[in-house]
């Protein structure tokens, strides 16, 4: 009885202590903060939010660099529509030897209209890249522009994903294709102390960088 | 294997090295009751928390009565949680549900799964955080059990270390106590430092609603938010693994950058690895904790090898297709599905490696699309159970229960009583070391069995996920309830059991196998294809996170009464020594052979019979 009660007291202790006052303390330390502790987001001249730069926003038109594909939701990058809904944050969870994950599914309905449940595997992932960035029909392309993120709002792209995209957007902007190089160096981020993680470059500020300098051209 | 994945897993090993001493002495001086340089301000909250409480601090208990206050503690809180999960919906407590879940997706089955989850330490999520549980739920509901649970399992390994160290004692100390000053001394102020530096390096910590954006090609996008620092920070370092997001530490707000993530496995490993120092030094040989920190560190550092040379040679199918395998200076090469850009191959796999030989279950990378022998290094390291540096205190209690059928094992062979840490090993610790072994085990393979062979109702013929458009549930026999999937609607989901794998297959099995271990294990990870959030893999599940946690700890302290009891017998020629070498080699043999031959078979119908299909390039199902 008497350790019963002492496991009630403590438990509503934890909970006060631990459930409201830790979160709360570093909620008001966090107000010193502010752009980190709000998510980091982004805001255009006007004040309207355009993103974070920490997540994914789905690209498709030449002129933008392009992100990972995402295996979350129906339209991806957490985006939607009035159809569709909100669908968290996830990766595709299919297996090396998934044939949906290597060939896709590709199906017509009765009607003759693509059925919803299909998929783009890894073989059209690569070759939509390919043709998308004028590449030859055998030229390999980088590890991550071919496969799905874990979150699937992953913001990078590795630099030589960058680099394969930066002719098709420098030509879509009437750009040197040094100056799209340049940017592109500009938003890469090494390697923790030159060792830990990979490098990366993050596609939403890159394409902000460029709308930027496409602004004052 | 590349020269830096090699130089990510020594640079982090060495970081663990060097925080071990420093942190293993404090943590010693801690569970003594010395004065540490925090006692100034800290002391009088403890005391505050006693009187409160209504905790005598001079007490000390028998196994028995600790083994009933720690049962307690679990339950009142596992009680707690259910309830204010079940009434979620009527919660808005200083508006912390801005997002209005009104609680109706969770059912009782997945009430009841999350709230033993919590408490087991485990933190498996049969849910998708952001569009089930509110900001109050992931605060005081759940977080709260990443500081009881985590503290629970500490004081669990301090009672055991008191096993060995005491001679002739009565108790092995106050619960309350070592609870008390686990959560103060140890995890707030680590945790209120590292939540701090989270929110530096872009971790959010607010409680706004949701925000939508308008990005730049007009799309509205939805921007999860919520107090996620002050969550993260005590998932890794209670090694408990469970998200805010549903993509745990992949989610760039859990994890964002490269600097976050190796704190992140920092504040896993650090506490379990500081332990062993304790251990040494509470027994009075800081030799013996080196032992086992050697043990641990060898099984670690071979499992992280494996797992990054398997992720980075990558996939033959993916190969085929025309993508790089090879990493350059520029692309990460190997095998990139499921993992984030910023992390690549080498910190991914490091990453997974380090939750797994912990018991935390955190993941920045999705385990299910590792290739097969990649994602076997995290499953095996589970089923060693996690006693490779493991969760906090739950490691080092592991590891001293293969440490007693060590000894037994060796004392067999050389006939002469098995003796650890001056202490006789005899028929009682053995017996209660091979029950918790056993149990454990059993509850893996039995559910797995039981999950790979069930069809909802008994004897239908199996329906497929392709199926449920057309199920008409009215239809369907009461039973068949027990495989519907939680909050769809139509609740759309019946049949067989291995229905509800995400991938065909021996991935398919081993996408269950991997859940019971990792319930089992109170690990937390999972092959998350798997659609866990059914009446049928919610309530075993349940059973098998309450297994593994309560039927492991009851017998240990068992054994840590027994050996309280027993004198201390003095060191003679004929004691094998376990500060050496051997008794290194002899731990890791016998780890690595117990499971070895436990679970060889289940292992050879998933990952290693996928891992052969993958190399003779069998065509993909």
């Amino acid at each position: 009885m008497k350790q019963l009660r002492s496991a009630i007291l403590l438990t509503l202790f934890f909970t006060v202590f631990t459930g409201l006052a830790f979160p709360y303390s570093l909620y008001a330390i966090g107000k010193l903060m502010p752009r980190q502790a709000n998510g980091s987001l982004i805001k255009n001249a006007k004040g309207d939010l355009i993103g974070s730069e920490l997540i994914a926003q789905p690209f498709s038109k030449p002129e933008y660099f392009h992100p990972r594909p995402s295996g979350t939701g129906d339209l991806g990058y957490g985006t939607f529509d009035k159809d569709h809904s909100y669908a968290g944050s996830s990766g595709t969870n299919l297996g090396p030897t998934s044939d949906k994950l290597i060939n896709g599914i590709h199906k017509k309905t009765a009607d003759g209209k693509d059925d919803p449940s299909n998929f783009d595997g890894i073989k059209d992932l690569a070759d939509a890249y390919r043709k998308e960035n004028n590449l030859a029909k055998d030229a390999l392309v980088p590890a991550d522009a071919a496969t799905r993120s874990a979150s699937g709002i992953d913001p990078d792209i590795s630099p030589e994903n960058a680099n394969l995209q930066a002719p098709r957007v420098a030509a879509a902007r009437h750009m040197h294709l040094d100056d799209v190089t340049h940017l592109i160096e500009e938003n890469t981020q090494q390697r923790f102390i030159g060792v830990f993680g990979d490098p990366a470059v993050n596609v939403l500020r890159l394409n902000l960088a460029l709308d930027k300098v496409g602004k004052a051209l | 294997m590349t020269v830096n994945g090699l130089l990510q897993i020594l640079l982090y090993f060495g970081i663990i090295l060097v925080i071990t001493k420093p942190l293993g002495s404090y943590m010693a001086r801690v569970y003594e009751g010395e004065k540490t340089f925090l006692s100034p301000i800290l002391r009088p909250l403890e005391k505050l928390i006693y009187r409160l409480c209504a905790v005598r601090e001079e007490d000390d208990m028998r196994w028995t009565t600790y083994a009933i206050a720690m049962l307690l503690f679990s339950v009142v809180g596992m009680i707690l949680t259910y309830a204010l999960l079940r009434t979620q919906g009527m919660i808005n407590f200083l508006g912390l549900n801005p997002q209005g879940f009104n609680g109706s997706q969770m059912t009782p089955d997945l009430a009841a799964n999350t709230a033993a989850s919590f408490t087991t330490n485990t933190n498996w999520q049969s849910y998708s955080p952001e569009m089930t549980v509110s900001y109050f739920s992931n605060m005081v509901s759940l977080a709260i059990h990443n500081w009881m649970s985590a503290a629970t399992g500490m004081a669990i390994a301090i009672a055991l270390i008191r096993g060995f160290s005491r001679r002739s004692a009565k108790g092995i100390g106050n619960f309350w106590v070592d609870t008390v000053r686990s959560t103060i001394y140890i995890l707030l102020p680590i945790a209120f430092v590292g939540g701090i530096i989270f929110i530096a390096g872009g971790v959010p910590q607010n409680f706004l609603p949701n925000q939508i954006a308008s990005t730049l090609e007009g799309a509205k996008q939805t921007i999860a938010m919520g107090p996620v620092a002050s969550q993260e920070i005590i998932k890794m370092l209670g090694t408990n693994g469970g998200g805010f997001f549903n993509a745990n530490s992949a989610h760039p707000f859990e994890n964002p950058s490269n600097f976050i993530n190796i704190l992140q496995i920092i504040a896993i490993f650090c506490i379990p690895a500081g332990l062993t120092y304790t251990f040494g030094k509470l027994v009075g040989n800081t030799r013996q904790g080196w032992a086992l920190f050697g043990a641990m560190s060898v099984m670690f550092i071979a499992g992280a090898v494996v797992c990054n040379v398997a992720e980075q040679a990558g996939n033959p199918f993916v190969a085929k297709a025309g993508v790089m395998t090879a990493q350059t200076k520029t692309q990460p090469g190997g095998n990139m599905e499921g993992k984030e850009t910023r992390f690549g191959i080498g910190a991914t796999t490091l990453f997974a490696t380090v939750t797994t030989d912990a018991s935390c279950g955190a993941v920045n990378g999705m385990h299910d699309s590792f290739t097969p022998l990649g994602g076997l290094v995290p499953l095996f390291n589970i089923l060693t159970g996690e006693v490779i540096f493991g969760g906090v205190g739950a490691g080092l209690y592991g590891m001293l229960m293969f440490a007693v059928i060590g000894v037994f094992i060796a004392g067999l062979m050389v006939g002469r009583t098995p003796e650890y840490i001056g202490k006789k090993i005899e028929k009682f610790e053995v017996q209660m070391s091979m029950l918790a072994t056993l149990i454990l085990a059993a509850s893996i393979l039995g559910f797995s069995a039981l999950s790979a062979n069930t069809t909802y109702p008994p004897g239908t013929s199996a329906q497929t996920f392709d199926d449920k458009h057309t199920a008409d549930e009215a239809k369907l026999p009461a039973m068949a309830s027990w495989n519907h999937v939680n909050g769809s609607s139509p609740s759309n989901y019946l049949g067989a059991t291995t229905n509800n794998t995400n991938n065909s297959g021996a991935h398919g099995f081993s996408e269950i196998l991997y859940m019971y271990a990792s319930s089992t294990g109170n690990n937390g990870s999972a092959f998350a294809g798997i659609t866990a959030n059914t009446p049928h893999y919610n309530t075993t599940g349940m059973i098998a996170m309450l297994v593994g946690r309560f039927l492991m700890i009851i017998p240990l302290l068992a054994i840590a009464g027994s050996l309280a009891a027993k004198k201390r017998v003095p060191e003679s020629s004929g004691t094998f020594a376990t500060d050496s070498g051997t008794f290194v080699a002899l731990l890791i043999g016998v780890v690595i052979l117990i499971n070895v031959l436990t679970f060889f078979p289940a292992l050879a119908l998933g990952p290693i019979v996928e891992h052969f299909k993958m190399a003779l390039m069998q065509p993909p199902v």
